[in-house]
């Protein structure tokens, strides 16, 4: 499970990172010291679990959450038990801690996190009808996400996670390299290194051990630079 | 009596992991004093409700260096601040010179 803490304390931010390190249900993808900089992330990447803090100046824990689409499932961190009450309001809103944080009460936390999540892990093992073929549903935190398998450049392996990187939006998803492979059209896609999959619609230019998608720089191992020669339409 | 500040929270936490527990004094370090600065800043210019705000975020770094009674003071006060009362002024600031002089020295 990915996670980020948005709190304005960097006290607090270091000790979730801390708490994030020896906990291995959960895997911190970034801090942020304020919520509206935390909205443009989640715009961009799927994420499942947010440590918040309520007391933050100008933009609060609470206004966070009015304003960000699809909240993903929140752990508020405070030191003021007076929101307990208002906090449970919000179905996205699954535990509270109290600062300062101990290993234990973390832990207990991540837990109720995963067994809410238990069924939304994995690519869905879809038998979608044949006219379908374009797209992929993916679940992330429980709601079916459709991808659109044209506009996707490459997708890079990520611990337990896979990135899926398309035109206009990355996607984090639980899931393995393997697992998407089998279900994106063989002739477009090509795993080009134990960690990526591109899309060879997508190329712009390949240099000796890499190609260029996009605006990243992926690399090409040797075992499999002969399979990407083969696909190209060389003059 | 008197609390004193201590790491035990700190120590807890970090099981044994002298960097981190060195890392975090260090945020602490440099992060108290600004709170602090900001807390005087809003109490000088009158602003009650900001101030309350500022000694919510100290609780938190009370609590760490393990000042309970202090932590208690500390919310009374906060109450007090919204309340447009600085009773506990003196008090609350007493722990604030202990917890600096505290974390300057203290050493992991």
């Amino acid at each position: 499970m990915n996670c980020i803490v948005i709190d304005d304390e960097e006290t607090s931010r270091a000790i979730v990172g801390h708490l994030v390190e020896n906990n291995p249900n959960v895997q911190l993808l970034d801090s942020f010291s304020c919520a509206i900089n935390a909205i443009k992330y989640l715009n961009e990447y799927s994420i499942d679990l947010v440590f918040l803090d309520i007391h933050m100046p100008t933009f609060t824990g609470f206004d966070f959450i009015r304003t960000v689409k699809n909240a993903p499932k929140i752990i508020l961190t405070t030191s003021d038990r007076d929101f307990a009450l208002d906090a449970f309001e919000y179905d996205c809103i699954i535990d509270y801690f109290m600062k300062p944080i101990t290993q234990e009460r973390f832990n207990k936390g991540v837990e109720k996190a995963l067994s809410s999540n238990k069924d939304a892990a994995e690519i869905v093992d879809s038998t979608l009808p044949d006219e379908a073929i374009d797209d992929l549903y993916v679940n992330i935190d429980r709601r079916l996400v459709k991808i659109d398998i044209p506009s996707i450049n490459l997708i890079q392996a990520k611990g337990d996670y896979i990135l899926l990187k398309t035109d206009s939006k990355n996607y984090m998803v639980h899931s393995t390299l393997k697992k998407i492979v089998d279900k994106l059209p063989q002739d477009d896609f090509l795993k080009v290194h134990r960690s990526y999959v591109i899309n060879t619609k997508k190329i712009i230019d390949i240099e000796d051990n890499s190609v260029l998608i996009g605006k990243d720089v992926i690399p090409v191992s040797r075992s499999n630079r002969a399979e990407l020669l083969r696909r190209l339409n060389r003059l | 009596m008197k609390e004193i500040p201590n790491l035990n929270y700190i120590n807890r936490l970090s099981k044994g992991n002298k960097v981190f527990a060195k890392n975090l004094v260090d945020i602490i370090k440099k992060e108290l004093p600004r709170e602090v600065e900001t807390y005087q800043l809003h109490l000088n210019e009158g602003d009650f409700d900001k101030t309350a705000e500022d000694v919510h975020k100290i609780n938190h770094k009370i609590k760490i260096l393990g000042l309970e009674n202090g932590c208690r003071m500390a919310e009374e006060y906060r109450i007090g601040l919204l309340k447009k009362s600085i009773k506990l002024k003196q008090d609350f600031e007493s722990i604030l010179t202990s917890m600096l002089i505290f974390i300057e020295k203290v050493y992991v």
